[in-house]
């Protein structure tokens, strides 16, 4: 043992280099734990955007592609469909969109990023059915409006920007999932890449 | 020989004195009511949950695909498995009945005062723990009000600005709720906050042999070896471990060992509990829908939601403080500071006297207001969050905090009784 008085610069510094480094080691080693929490490659894959061709979609038409799991609707709405949007508000529940469930590039009037393309979750905010599309027979429902839809399970309506009228039970409108045009004839489904 | 052995392995591992001093030596206070029956009984059911837990993974499968079927399996074909589950779902609700009461016990007689804070922040760890060792359990069976209730609390951290989306994202490990947010919480649930919880139970009662039981009276049956207080003959005749002397510096009124005394007693508690407990897993094992929802009897469907989501009872206060603030975060804000508001109870409270015996009437005013405040959220919040319960439930979250607020301010002067000196 040497005699030599304790050198307490000295020992703070190996006392704090040493707990440095077992710190970083520390942050190391929590990388792998808390990165295996998220979603998987498989998950990520089956929760991937999907892709979908309008090229052929043809006025009043509704074509339905799969992401995540759900039906997800693509229609080309008419200039009379369009035209009608206005004369629904005063019977709808939410006709500005003010509820979340739409991206904020779609809280607008046809909620939508073009007007004549709709893009929505075919899904029912009150338990879940798929509506039916009633391209030319809604008004037996909403008089005077031509297009909408209906939900066959419990009577929920929804004009043909999805949003839910007054006195059925769904309680919201219609959800539209985060989208983007890559070009005039392709929409992605699942991804907006941060468009605003 | 048997004694050579004991003192062979007391030479190397202290065990005898260990039982002493936390068992057979420990001085508890000779006043304890029933109210001192649910430690021991959450211990109880902590044991109960662990066994028939263990017993239940023999057969549960966790995947998406298989989890409902396979406890359908055990509650049809598994010799015994309807009787292991309706243990394990029944003892569930048990804990935190007993737990509940275990904490008013502790508001009650003040058990949360200096010296007790940390046993009470230990306690709350526990609550905590338990809250989410609830939670997880439940998704396990794989029904829709599984599936539904995880998707609304997990949609509570979604809540949270700029990081709540990726935060849910991380905590599901998919873009809904899957087979990977099932296995993970099964982990969880069977085996990281069971030991958690293990380890928060020992050092909650390591807290508590440290500072010493309070009791109905909130009095220190330890008193300072300087003559002010004699010992009894009655406080004689018993041996306590020398620890808690502090080497002469301390005597011990008004205690019994907790072995046989409170062992005994506790039993009695046991018997009790134990009746109400069968009686529940034989006749009611359901709860009326409380403990087991009905939408739980049918497979998770992500594409079906459920008419009306309710948690199950022991979460309902919290969520109805949740549901009662239109803000979806300030809403969840507002949940998580009625917990912490409860942790904080041994700084809030600024009194010196603990027991509400011996407290002003405003005090004890104030106590059945967070009573009942806490009741009628619990109420509220089976109910759906419409019209008039919105507007009651915002009425009670505002009683709720009013109790903490209001003991704030008056526990600073308040116009107590004179204490007794020793325990009565």
């Amino acid at each position: 043992m040497s005699n030599a008085p304790v050198d307490h610069g000295r020992r703070r510094f190996l006392t704090i280099a040493t707990s440095v480094v077992g710190g970083v080691g520390a942050i190391g080693v929590a990388v792998p734990f808390i990165a295996s929490w998220n979603p998987s490659e498989r998950a990520k894959q089956a929760g991937a955007a999907v892709t979908a061709d309008i090229s052929k979609l043809e006025p009043g038409q509704l074509i339905r592609v799969e992401w995540r799991g759900k039906p997800v609707w693509i229609v080309k709405r008419t200039e009379e469909t369009l035209a009608e949007l206005e004369k629904t508000e005063n019977k709808l529940r939410d006709p500005s969109s003010d509820v979340a469930q739409q991206p904020a590039y779609a809280q607008n009037r046809h909620r939508s990023i073009r007007p004549e393309i709709f893009i929505a979750v075919g899904i029912c905010t009150h338990l879940g059915c798929s509506p039916s599309y009633l391209p030319n027979d809604f008004s037996a429902q909403v008089e005077g409006i031509r297009a909408g839809f209906f939900c066959p399970c419990h009577g929920s309506k929804f004009d043909m920007a999805g949003r839910v009228f007054q006195g059925v039970p769904a309680p919201t409108n219609l959800v539209v999932p985060p989208h983007m045009f890559i070009d005039d004839n392709t929409i992605v489904v699942g991804e907006d890449a941060g468009v605003v | 020989m048997f004694k050579n052995l004991m003192s062979w392995i007391e030479y190397r591992l202290p065990f005898m004195d260990k039982m002493n001093l936390h068992v057979m030596q420990y001085p508890a206070p000779k006043n304890f009511n029933f109210w001192y029956f649910f430690g021991s009984l959450a211990m109880l059911v902590l044991v109960n949950q662990i066994v028939t837990g263990i017993w239940l993974t023999m057969n549960y499968e966790p995947s998406a695909e298989g989890a409902f079927a396979s406890v359908e399996y055990i509650m049809r074909d598994v010799d015994y498995g309807w009787l292991l589950r309706y243990m394990h779902s029944t003892g569930a609700s048990a804990f935190f009945v007993v737990v509940y009461l275990h904490m008013l016990r502790g508001m009650m007689y003040g058990s949360y005062q200096k010296p007790r804070e940390l046993l009470w922040i230990f306690g709350m760890l526990i609550f905590l723990v338990l809250m989410a060792e609830a939670f997880m359990g439940y998704l396990l069976p794989w029904g829709q009000m599984s599936f539904w209730g995880a998707q609304v609390i997990i949609g509570i951290f979604g809540t949270i600005p700029f990081v709540g989306e990726d935060l849910t994202l991380w905590i599901r490990g998919d873009y809904v709720i899957s087979g990977a947010t099932l296995n993970r919480f099964f982990a969880l649930h069977v085996i990281a906050l069971p030991l958690v919880l293990v380890i928060l139970v020992f050092l909650h009662i390591m807290a508590l042999h440290e500072v010493g039981s309070n009791n109905p009276d909130g009095i220190d049956i330890k008193k300072d070896n300087d003559g002010s207080v004699e010992q009894t003959e009655a406080d004689k005749k018993f041996t306590f471990h020398q620890y808690f002397t502090r080497g002469g510096k301390k005597i011990i009124v008004d205690a019994i060992p907790f072995h046989p005394y409170y062992t005994v007693k506790d039993l009695v508690g046991v018997a009790g509990f134990l009746l109400i407990f069968a009686w529940v897993i034989f006749f009611l094992p359901e709860g009326g829908g409380y403990f087991l929802e009905p939408p739980n009897f049918e497979p998770a469907n992500p594409l079906k939601t459920p008419a009306h989501i309710a948690p199950v009872w022991y979460f309902t206060p919290f969520y109805a403080i949740l549901r009662a603030i239109p803000h979806p975060f300030m809403g969840a804000v507002a949940m998580f500071a009625a917990i912490v508001a409860l942790a904080l109870l041994p700084w809030l409270d600024r009194g010196k006297v603990r027991s509400v015996r011996y407290r002003s009437g405003l005090h004890k005013v104030n106590l059945i207001n967070f009573c009942i405040s806490f009741v009628a959220l619990g109420v509220l919040g089976v109910l759906p969050a419409e019209g008039v319960y919105t507007l009651l439930a915002q009425i009670f979250s505002f009683t709720y905090f009013g109790f903490f607020v209001l003991l704030f301010f008056y526990s600073k002067n308040e116009n107590t009784k004179p204490l007794p000196v020793r325990v009565t």
